[in-house]
């Protein structure tokens, strides 16, 4: 589990329109790299790259590679779909299936990989709800809907169902921002914890957000509207924050733009 | 989903404003009195229905649940609806089974697996079925449906001769039987059935989408996990109208059905009845007492497609809290 990241010379489409130019740079295993920068500048789009959702958009494609260690996930052989199982991903808002249990939900993905033993599943639920410190809060009503908990609840759940099938790579798409403080306070503990095992990318328009939890930060512009987003920098976070050395990352993280 | 405010404090926030809410006001009593409508119509239906049926059950001299015959004008008035009631639940079952996976597959095509430019003509194409007259299908039931059934009923009384129901005793006559009328109904109830489903699977969030696809769903495991049970309810919903439809079709099952009224458990054998086509046939040339038969054979139309639509309900509201709707 948690492999290095290598992307090079990435470029993103939506029909005709270039979203994302050129973006290389390699994200370590066993760390929190977060990804910041002004709305439209690509972060997301960059993001869903990573595990080929981008392409679920009708029109959408992508030129150049992403080396998972050593595997191209753009390689022609490739099964976006087995792609998907090895890079999880959590979404802005807390998407948890609601015609499912609490329990259903987060075995999803491993009976979406054939797994149908019970007792198998059973583990998989609990260390899975442990590890998004969900545990305590629904042990004892696995099988009501998952609908029914809190957004932040939910949120923690979707992380569940995400590590279940135990993925490469943890991929966030401003997973607060939906969230009260307080349950934002638990999402980022979490990321704290999970990182021991994960490889995690996190998407963030909170820079205090983006200080507290990553170890290294990108920073992503774009020239004006309609041109695609670039990466301006990518440094370990303290750096970014401290003394970056693009004066436009300065000018975003003084709030001067963006 | 909010639940409504108690009346005192409805009423409290009404008279602070005073009729600076004429709006409001005209616009409640408006809505109030299409719903009080609907109960009134409802209700006179039933009522005289229910006046009408009681004046023929009393004269009638033979079991009106179990009665094959239906000769109320006779001097001995004797009708029943066994033959009825087997006709329209069989045909309308068949209908069902033929139609619900046929539209639920084409809705799921049209919302996502077809190309927006195919996608949108193509549900035009489907809309358009619905607006065929029923007299249309009846012809075409007859004309066409009919003469072309021969294939299809001796390969199944050949290979499924066995299941008792589709053995065909009487062979060489046109089949002008609840089976073919199954079929008919099944493509005139199809488009609605279609539709409706295609706009619920429209509406299942993306979001749900991308969480089935972000864990490594096939697009059919996607649909399997996001969609369907989302669209579950829209599912049996629609399935209700069409069963309404289905139910209650009368020109074109009177045009293709032949008129002898035997009950028989071979589907393809001529002849069976429903309840709406046995009032079309019947209801020109019946003397009083035979229109009032008539009328109680179509109260119990009424009551079957109210448990029908009861049990729907049921079945939707017993797993309300995983329907969606919260979230």
């Amino acid at each position: 589990m948690a492999k290095r990241i290598d992307v090079s010379g990435l470029s993103a489409f939506y029909g005709s329109t270039r979203a994302i130019d050129d973006i290389s740079m390699t994200i370590e295993p066993r760390s929190v790299t977060a990804f910041i920068g002004p709305s439209g500048c690509g972060k997301s789009t960059f993001l869903r790259t990573l595990n080929r959702m981008h392409e679920v958009i009708p029109g959408a494609r992508v030129e150049g590679k992403v080396l998972l260690d050593d595997e191209n996930l753009y390689g022609a052989s490739v099964d976006p779909v087995a792609v998907r199982r090895s890079v999880g991903m959590v979404f802005q808002r807390p998407n948890p299936f609601p015609t499912m249990s609490i329990y259903d939900n987060v075995v999803a993905g491993l009976k979406l990989a054939g797994v149908k033993k019970k007792s198998v599943l059973d583990g998989v639920v609990e260390r899975s709800l442990q590890g998004a410190n969900l545990w305590n809060e629904v042990k004892d009503r696995l099988n009501k809907p998952g609908a029914g908990l809190s957004g932040g609840q939910q949120q923690r759940l979707c992380i569940a169902r995400a590590i279940a099938v135990e993925p490469e790579v943890l991929l966030m798409d401003e997973p607060c921002s939906a969230l009260d403080p307080i349950s934002t306070l638990a999402i980022e503990d979490l990321i704290g914890e999970l990182k021991a095992q994960f490889t995690i990318v996190i998407v963030t328009h909170n820079m205090q957000q983006a200080a507290r939890v990553s170890d290294r930060t990108a920073f992503f512009n774009l020239a004006g509207v309609g041109q695609p987003g670039k990466l301006i920098e990518l440094d370990d976070t303290q750096r970014i924050f401290s003394n970056p050395s693009v004066q436009a990352t300065e000018d975003y993280i003084s709030g001067r733009f963006g | 989903m909010t639940s409504a405010p108690p009346a005192d404090a409805r009423g409290r926030a009404r008279r602070s404003r005073g009729d600076s809410r004429r709006g409001d006001n005209v616009f409640f009593n408006l809505s109030r009195g299409s719903g009080v409508l609907l109960l009134v119509v409802m209700a006179a239906i039933a009522g005289f229905l229910a006046y009408r049926s009681l004046l023929a059950l009393g004269k009638n001299e033979g079991n009106f649940l179990t009665t094959f015959e239906w000769t109320p004008d006779a001097t001995k008035p004797v009708f029943g609806i066994a033959v009825l009631t087997f006709g329209t639940l069989v045909s309308a079952f068949i209908a069902m089974v033929i139609a619900v996976p046929i539209a639920v597959g084409i809705a799921l095509f049209i919302s996502h697996y077809a190309p927006r430019r195919i996608a949108q003509p193509f549900a035009y194409l489907v809309d358009l079925l619905a607006a065929v007259p029923s007299i249309v299908y009846g012809l075409w039931g007859v004309l066409f449906l009919v003469p072309h059934m021969d294939g299809l009923t001796s390969w199944m009384d050949q290979y499924l001769g066995w299941t008792y129901v589709f053995d065909q005793s009487s062979t060489g006559v046109p089949p002008r039987n609840l089976f073919t009328v199954g079929i008919l109904l099944a493509i005139m109830v199809l488009p609605i059935i279609t539709a409706v489903t295609r706009e619920v699977f429209r509406q299942v969030p993306r979001m749900h989408e991308e969480a089935a696809l972000a864990l490594g769903a096939t697009r059919w495991e996607m649909i399997r996990t996001a969609v369907l049970p989302f669209g579950r309810p829209g599912i049996i919903s629609a399935s209700m109208l069409g069963l309404g439809r289905a139910l209650g079709e009368t020109i074109a099952v009177a045009t293709v059905l032949s008129t002898n009224s035997v009950l028989s458990l071979h589907l393809l054998d001529p002849g069976g009845g429903t309840f709406a086509q046995n009032i079309a046939l019947k209801f020109s040339e019946a003397q009083p007492l035979g229109r009032d038969a008539l009328m109680a054979s179509g109260l119990v139309l009424f009551v079957i497609t109210l448990l029908v639509n009861g049990a729907a309900r049921m079945i939707i509201a017993r797993r309300k809290e995983y329907s969606g709707a919260a979230a």
